[in-house]
């Protein structure tokens, strides 16, 4: 990490706003997104800081694991923060929020109930903008080697000689 | 090792195609002293070269060529460019097959007759039955080395099956167990046993599972009789003024348009290529298509009815540990219209790991539906449906020609359109599966549609009457003497069984028949 959004000039009562109005558990900075406890951050390259966050919150609304940390959700989407994708990201970062304001709410970043959101999300689920980001998350998020264990999966098995002496047989409920 | 043959040498068989069907028939006839030149539009990749990942393994076997779909199957919406998950490699799908080795039973034979009409349906019988069959079965179970058979132990039950088979005893079935499976359960044929490890789809890094790549394929090359081309692209089949196959044109590894002549040509690159080259190959003598008198070639398209039900526990399953599919009930495999349906199925166990259930739990699905159940992934058991299908003439390989492959070719178009007795059997599928998961505790049943097809059949099917299909019971095309077809494309109907047993007993069945021709100068 080579800088943190306090230190580019974000004063604490700016990040709680922010923090607090997606009740997200990343900051917004100034190029930047992190956690707010520092656990990750991710510099910007092309997006609109918001954009990601909010691409980042969009993520974790199509498929929520509440045991999933944001920074697996930052991978996921990252590939979308580059000069060849800004446009098209941003464009559909601009939907997403005319689709929240057409419910009443701000932007979809400060929309703070996840049904709400979902409600959103539901009614833009046929565009491209949004079939290709859940597209993309199908790989981009499960396919991450370090997802798996926390979901049980335990992956790659013939360098440890498979499961017959590691438990292949092993339930014992039934 | 490889035995090179010229590209003028017109005496050599050209067999398209190195699976269950080409592999197999390719080693039989050179065991024969047969000289076989094989064209295979995959690479080589062998027990080393396998990959225990989903993704990386689909990337480097998987074949990824251009497609498109239709129909009103869920597959086309999903998966629009992936009509199937079949392998592009010397072995062919033999590489990523579960194992599962049935024969079919008596009555599939004849399927017409047995079923009686069914309206939409274009039920024929095989010119062929099971007594018929059985010989070649004891010949390709004894060279597949297939559990239960031949002094083979059964494979030992996983987690997955154990979940599986307490719930079908449950529920009164009585014909469980796990499974007549290709694969070793203790050291045969000079390859190791199945060491319990999961990714049967990806290829056996142990060999304990039969593949073609590393059994008849090497075997065949080390007569000096088979020479394997690799990355052989082939692009269409010649004739000459009578009506006889010459050779076959090839696109090399390099693109180089290739021309090898040929005594007679095998068709064996599954039921969606070897429709689609037959097509690619039509001539002022052949407008419709070579061997399509019937206008058969491409119809009939079936791909058995599929379908999975995962189940959900409060406790750990770990389905992933250990065979990917040993674990069949067979009880629902009879003919019994009482079920409101023709024909039966197969409930045999799957699993797939995190990645790949993300893919094909529910395509399309998001929301908190979806993720609770991925959340679950580790307490989930899961169960494949192999159902027969009915072969209807619409549905089809056609070629699409707005959308060529890399070589500039037409490619092909599948359509599929589920038939009122498929819709029917995966219904009452569905509700058996979650009741075996229900009797041992589920708390949550998914019944998750059909995955891209691995079983792709019929269409080049098996006929008595000219009339009525593509070739005849030797899978010899019925119009052109010297051409056959010799992949699971020339089945009649698709029965309840998983289709490679019968593709190798075929293959090997035709490798004599060949031989024989050879020998008595009629080919």
């Amino acid at each position: 990490m080579t800088t943190t959004s306090q230190q580019r000039g974000l004063t604490r009562r700016e990040l709680l706003s922010r923090t607090m109005a997606a009740g997200a558990s990343f900051v917004v900075g100034s190029g930047f997104v992190a956690a707010s406890d520092a656990a990750w951050a991710t510099e910007i390259n092309a997006l609109k800081a918001d954009s990601f966050a909010t691409l980042v919150q969009m993520a974790r609304d199509i498929y929520p694991h509440d045991h999933v940390g944001d920074e697996y959700y930052v991978i996921a989407v990252k590939g979308y923060d580059t000069p060849q994708e800004v446009d098209a990201t941003e464009a559909g970062i601009e939907m997403l929020n005319g689709a929240a304001r057409g419910k009443s709410f701000g932007r979809y970043l400060d929309v703070g109930w996840e049904r709400d959101r979902v409600d959103i999300l539901r009614g833009i689920e046929d565009s491209a903008f949004f079939q290709k980001i859940r597209g993309g998350l199908v790989t981009g998020l499960y396919n991450q080697k370090e997802v798996w264990p926390l979901f049980g999966y335990e992956g790659e098995s013939y360098s440890k000689g498979g499961y017959i002496n590691r438990g292949f047989d092993d339930i014992n409920w039934l | 090792m490889a035995a090179p043959f010229e590209l003028s040498d017109d005496n050599v068989i050209v067999i398209i195609g190195t699976g269950a069907g080409g592999g197999v028939l390719a080693n039989e006839l050179a065991q024969r002293g047969i000289s076989v030149v094989a064209l295979e539009a995959g690479g080589r990749y062998l027990p080393e070269d396998y990959v225990n990942d989903e993704w990386e393994s689909f990337g480097q076997l998987a074949w990824l060529d251009p497609r498109t779909t239709s129909g009103d199957w869920r597959v086309s919406r999903d998966f629009a460019n992936l009509p199937s998950w079949i392998v592009k490699a010397v072995g062919g799908t033999t590489t990523h097959w579960a194992g599962a080795s049935l024969r079919f039973q008596d009555h599939e034979w004849k399927a017409a007759t047995n079923y009686g009409p069914v309206q939409g349906a274009n039920l024929l019988d095989w010119p062929i039955d099971g007594a018929e069959m059985a010989p070649w079965y004891d010949k390709a179970e004894k060279k597949l080395g297939v559990t239960q058979t031949n002094g083979m132990p059964a494979l030992p039950g996983c987690n997955n099956y154990k979940v599986f088979e307490a719930g079908a005893k449950v529920v009164g079935y009585e014909q469980v167990h796990t499974g007549r499976m290709a694969i070793n359960s203790e050291e045969n044929d000079g390859r190791m046993a199945c060491q319990q490890t999961g990714f049967c789809f990806q290829g056996c890094k142990w060999g304990a599972k039969w593949s073609a790549a590393y059994t008849d394929i090497p075997r065949g090359e080390a007569t000096g009789n088979l020479e394997v081309r690799e990355k052989a692209h082939v692009a269409r089949i010649l004739h000459d003024d009578a009506g006889k196959v010459t050779g076959v044109e090839y696109f090399d590894a390099d693109g180089a348009l290739q021309m090898q002549e040929a005594r007679a040509v095998c068709l064996a690159g599954n039921s969606i290529e070897s429709p689609r080259m037959l097509l690619n190959s039509a001539s002022s003598m052949f407008p419709d298509g070579l061997a399509n008198s019937s206008g058969q070639v491409g119809r009939n398209y079936m791909r058995h009815l599929t379908g999975s039900v995962y189940g959900v526990f409060d406790k750990p399953v770990r389905m992933w540990r250990g065979t990917t599919m040993a674990g069949i009930i067979q009880d629902e495999a009879r003919h019994d219209p009482a079920r409101g349906f023709v024909g039966g199925y197969e409930l045999e166990t799957l699993s797939l790991g995190l990645p790949f259930m993300a893919a094909f739990l529910d395509p399309g699905g998001w929301g908190r539906e979806f993720t609770t159940a991925l959340d679950s992934y580790e307490n989930m058991a899961g169960m494949w449906i192999v159902g027969e299908d009915m072969p209807q003439e619409t549905n089809r390989i056609t070629l699409n020609h707005a959308v060529e492959d890399q070589f500039g070719l037409p490619v092909a178009d599948v359509r599929y359109d589920d038939h009122p007795n498929d819709v029917a059997m995966r219904s009452h599928a569905y509700a058996r599966g979650a009741a075996i998961y229900d009797a041992v505790g589920a708390t949550r049943t998914l019944p998750t549609p059909p995955y891209p097809s691995t079983h792709n059949l019929g269409t080049n099917r098996m006929s008595e009457n000219p009339r009525d299909g593509v070739v005849n019971k030797w899978g010899q095309t019925h119009d052109v003497p010297n051409l056959f077809v010799s992949d699971g494309s020339q089945f009649t109907t698709g029965a309840a069984e998983n289709p490679t047993l019968t593709i190798v007993a075929l293959a090997m069945r035709q490798a004599e028949h060949i031989a024989g021709e050879l020998s008595r100068g009629n080919l």
